[in-house]
């Protein structure tokens, strides 16, 4: 009798038709409610969300020439002091630049300007590619064998050879697609950078 | 005692069907007679999967997934556990030993044309197995937490963030975090060792039931059992599994058990090809290391993926790179409707296929040789020329193969 009925399915009557159709949707709309719980407890949780402290970092012993890496959120960030020639530089690269004047999001406001920093001297920036995420390699030899002639200084990503200037700048036909970002960051007194704050008050 | 033993199999077909499954999988399953060396490859990646389960259980007794402590899990296991070494190596010796078998065992498909109508099906859940595989290969190479663990990661996820709108989501739920961290390796460790195990396994069962529902295809790509012996109805060119085969595939278990321990015991890191010597060195946040590349079975997807340098028609070069690289992997998927040769094995196609597939044997290894080298101008236009021809194997099949100048197929198998 059971298996007559299910086997021809023609015969269903609209009722029993309507009834196997309803306890599908409801059968889905369970189904997708017990997933719920399961999906969401793969986003970052409560702990890590609290994580995101702002950074404070010591820059009186920063050379000029020097690179400084500090840690923020799990993200490696560059605090470099440029010299006067490697910002001279800057002015001299704008064509080969993808994006020259920062007109991509990729900065807080206040660092959108050719040094893309607060002070001109000290950039302040991820040490992220924009590709895929690896950790470029600062390159301040000028005109070395594996980067040509033309390398006036800058960063290089060794995972796919992504190029960025002295700025975070990215250079056109390299996989990275924008220019490296800036973090929000806020200068306490001239040796005391904040870095993932951009007022005194939230340290 | 023979008494003894049939009353015993007697009771148990009575209860599960013990001996016709035995008959239909095994002793009655008529394979075609004419295998050659390219048929090994199919029982030797069921050795290499009982070996990774065993070894994997194994080393899961001493592993930690803990960002702080799985670095120095894995150097205990190595140093300080009886014979850890040994099972590490068998464990990582047989990833590699299981792409080189997987590789093989599609390779031969594409000889012989084992994709072909009525194998679609079989070629898919294969092909699921292989994604399954990769998936797999990723998630244990992350876990000893070293240099290459961490930035292989970091670029594999960041592919994800590539994807428009939900991107940056996306990666988050992937990682359990904002950056790549102990939230990640923690349920890496869960996928590695639980889920896509279980998958595996279904899927290597279903595979095997789609076999032996079309039957095995053979080098001469013709169907058995188009042509049986009228009164007992077997195929008049087949032969049972067991013994016959069975016994063949003894032999090559050992011959790819001499090569296996000689991997093992002489060269386990094989120059930095199984085991890179960055992941020497435990994960450092702050500096990806001078040099990256990913393992050798994933550098042909990895130069795809550094190949594409120019934005066009709207899209950045990095979703490109992440389109071509996931690209260059599922077109496989398509090969059955692709090739429209009326034969199926390489032995009775034209030229046009056989330079074809040379051409892509060659871009396979090519792109793969330049995947573990650093990017240079030149190597960047090698990459980008190769992964134009990869693609125009597949791409251009439907005409090639339909155009090329074929042998015809003979009624009954060749020895």
């Amino acid at each position: 009798m059971m298996a007559d009925s299910f086997s021809i399915s023609e015969k269903m009557s609209g009722r029993r038709k309507f009834l196997v159709a309803a306890t599908s949707v409801a059968g889905g709309v369970a189904g997708a409610a017990i997933a719920t719980p399961f999906l969401l407890s793969m986003m970052p949780s409560e702990r890590a969300k609290a994580a995101g402290a702002p950074v404070e970092v010591d820059i009186s012993k920063l050379e000029p020439g020097m690179l400084l890496m500090v840690e923020w959120r799990g993200r490696v960030v560059w605090i470099l002091s440029r010299t006067p020639e490697m910002l001279e530089t800057l002015g001299k690269l704008e064509d080969e630049l993808a994006d020259p004047n920062s007109e991509k999001n990729q900065q807080p406001e206040y660092a959108k300007n050719r040094t893309r920093s607060i002070k001109p001297e000290i950039l302040v920036t991820e040490g992220i590619c924009t590709h895929l995420g690896c950790s470029p390699v600062f390159r301040k030899d000028i005109a070395p064998a594996d980067l040509g002639p033309d390398w006036l200084g800058g960063f290089f990503c060794p995972c796919h050879g992504s190029k960025f200037d002295l700025a975070g700048r990215v250079y056109k036909h390299v996989p990275a697609p924008t220019n490296m970002v800036v973090p929000p960051h806020v200068y306490l007194s001239d040796s005391r950078l904040l870095i993932g704050s951009e007022s005194e008050g939230s340290a | 005692m023979s008494n003894l033993f049939n009353s015993m199999i007697e009771w148990i077909d009575k209860r599960f069907p013990l001996t016709s499954n035995w008959k239909a999988h095994l002793s009655e399953y008529y394979a075609p007679k004419n295998f050659n060396f390219w048929y090994f490859f199919g029982s030797l990646a069921l050795l290499v999967l009982v070996n990774q389960l065993i070894t994997g259980i194994f080393l899961t007794m001493n592993y930690k997934p803990d960002a702080s402590q799985a670095f120095a899990s894995v150097e205990y296991i190595m140093r300080d556990v009886d014979y850890g070494w040994l099972i590490r190596y068998m464990h990582s010796t047989g990833a590699s030993m299981f792409f080189v078998v997987v590789y093989l065992h599609m390779f031969r498909g594409m000889l012989y044309g084992s994709y072909r109508k009525p194998r679609e099906l079989l070629w898919l859940v294969g092909m699921c197995i292989f994604f399954v595989l990769m998936a797999l290969a990723f998630t244990g190479y992350i876990l000893p937490w070293g240099q290459m663990s961490y930035w292989g990661a970091q670029v594999i996820v960041s592919m994800f963030g590539a994807i428009p709108v939900i991107g940056d989501t996306l990666q988050q739920w992937l990682l359990g975090d904002f950056t790549l961290s102990d939230a990640a390796l923690n349920r890496f460790f869960a996928y590695h060792v639980v889920t896509l195990p279980l998958v595996l396994l279904v899927l290597v069962f279903v595979h095997i039931l789609a076999l032996h529902e079309t039957g095995s295809n053979n080098p001469d790509g013709i169907e058995i059992k188009e042509n049986k012996n009228p009164s007992t109805g077997i195929p008049v060119d087949g032969i049972p599994f067991h013994p016959y085969y069975t016994v063949k595939d003894i032999v090559g278990v050992v011959v790819f058990l001499f090569i296996f321990c000689g991997i093992i015991f002489f060269a386990p890191e094989m120059g930095g090809y199984f085991l890179e010597y960055n992941n020497f060195i435990p994960a450092n946040t702050l500096q990806t290391p001078d040099h990256i590349a990913p393992v050798w079975y994933f550098t042909p997807y990895y130069s795809m993926l550094r190949a594409v340098t120019v934005n066009f028609l709207g899209i950045e070069a990095k979703l490109w790179g992440v389109i071509l690289m996931a690209g260059s992997v599922v077109i496989f998927c398509l090969l059955p409707w692709l090739d429209r040769s009326p034969v199926k094995s390489v032995r009775y196609k034209g030229p046009y296929f056989k330079i074809a597939l040379t051409l892509f044997v060659i871009s396979f290894f090519v792109l793969g040789w330049l995947g573990t080298k650093s990017p240079t101008p030149l190597y960047t236009l090698l990459a980008q020329i190769f992964t134009v021809i990869y693609f125009a194997f597949f791409i251009l099949m439907p005409w090639y193969s339909k155009i090329d100048k074929t042998k015809p197929e003979p009624k009954r198998l060749q020895e």
